[in-house]
């Protein structure tokens, strides 16, 4: 269907909405898993602290 | 022995059990993996179909391409709504903590799908009708829905008791349920710019074999990706909701 790579991107002189459209769809699919991960990591690193300074707390007391 | 007791125990899988967060955190930590494996597949295969099996169209030339994820991203806006409510609803009867959380969940995936589907409209609609947006009766209700999906996240952001954010938000999100059959049937009730469904339960598929089943693949793969990420987030929202509890302060990932 394609005849070489160029034509591909060209999508028929429809090239600029065909993969803003891809584009867009891409980078918001992969940023959101990224962003739930950042999330998850910050929500451990505080169990983590709160679970260290009960310990600290036992410790000393 | 009660008998709520004997009533649980008799039933072959007790549903409640996994409503509670505990026993749900790592039962969803299992399916996960499994659920980006299938994005995966699907979304190849779906992708594969769009780009270098499905045949130009006679009228749109290339462009068409867009319905692709077009489609699949507008149908998932408005499913997702829709198991959005549910959750909410259930949390609204039953009280359970879980159920509040995965609408909860839910909201930012739909809200994305919601824009996706604008987005990408925007950029077939360019071309195609010479505009990037009309006050059409199907954009104006999608438009409304994305607005519904931020309503609920700004209201149940803005309130600082979860358990009445969780309520407050129940509602929103009910009464909004009357917009899905609205965008729904929109290009059939009134007189619009947009195109009628390309897909109907009751007719034969107005296109070719080949980009129904690359759209179908799409929507598919759009499926799976939003029953990974709400996993994903469910997760997040039940450590960040039960950072008090015991269990989660036993969890392997907290202790080392």
């Amino acid at each position: 269907m394609w005849n070489s790579p160029a034509e591909f991107f060209a999508m028929g002189g429809y090239g600029l909405y065909v993969w803003s459209s891809f584009g867009i769809c891409a980078a918001v699919l992969l940023l959101e898993p990224l962003s739930i991960r950042a999330r998850k990591k910050a929500i451990i690193r505080r169990l983590k602290q709160e679970r260290l300074a009960e310990r600290f707390d036992k410790e000393s007391s | 022995m009660t008998e709520t007791n004997n009533f649980s125990k008799n039933r072959l899988v007790n549903w409640f059990k996994f409503s509670s967060p505990a026993t749900f955190y790592p039962v969803a930590g299992k399916l996960i993996p499994f659920f980006w494996i299938l994005t995966a597949l699907f979304g190849a295969a779906g992708l594969w179909i769009s780009f270098f099996v499905a045949p130009v169209d006679a009228v749109q030339g290339q462009a068409y391409r867009i319905i692709f994820i077009h489609v699949p991203a507008s149908w998932m806006s408005m499913f997702i709504y829709l198991v959005m409510a549910a959750w909410a609803g259930l949390g609204l009867i039953f009280n359970t903590r879980l159920s509040a959380m995965m609408a909860q969940a839910l909201a930012p995936i739909g809200a994305w799908m919601a824009f996706l589907s604008l987005w990408t409209g925007a950029f077939w609609g360019k071309p195609m009708w010479g505009a990037w947006w009309v006050w059409d009766a199907r954009l104006t209700s999608e438009l409304i829905l994305l607005f519904l999906y931020l309503g609920f996240m700004a209201l149940q952001a803005a309130i600082d008791n979860p358990r009445r954010a969780d309520k407050a938000g129940a509602i929103l999100a009910l009464v909004g349920v009357v917009n899905v059959p609205i965008i729904y049937f929109s290009v059939k009730w009134w007189n619009t710019l947009h195109q009628g469904a390309s897909v109907s339960l009751t007719k034969a598929p107005a296109m070719a074999q080949t980009m129904l089943w690359g759209m179908l693949l799409m929507a598919l793969c759009f499926w799976m990706y939003s029953i990974a990420v709400g996993l994903m987030r469910v997760r997040t929202i039940i450590l960040e909701r039960e950072a008090h509890t015991d269990w989660v302060r036993q969890l392997n990932e907290v202790k080392n």
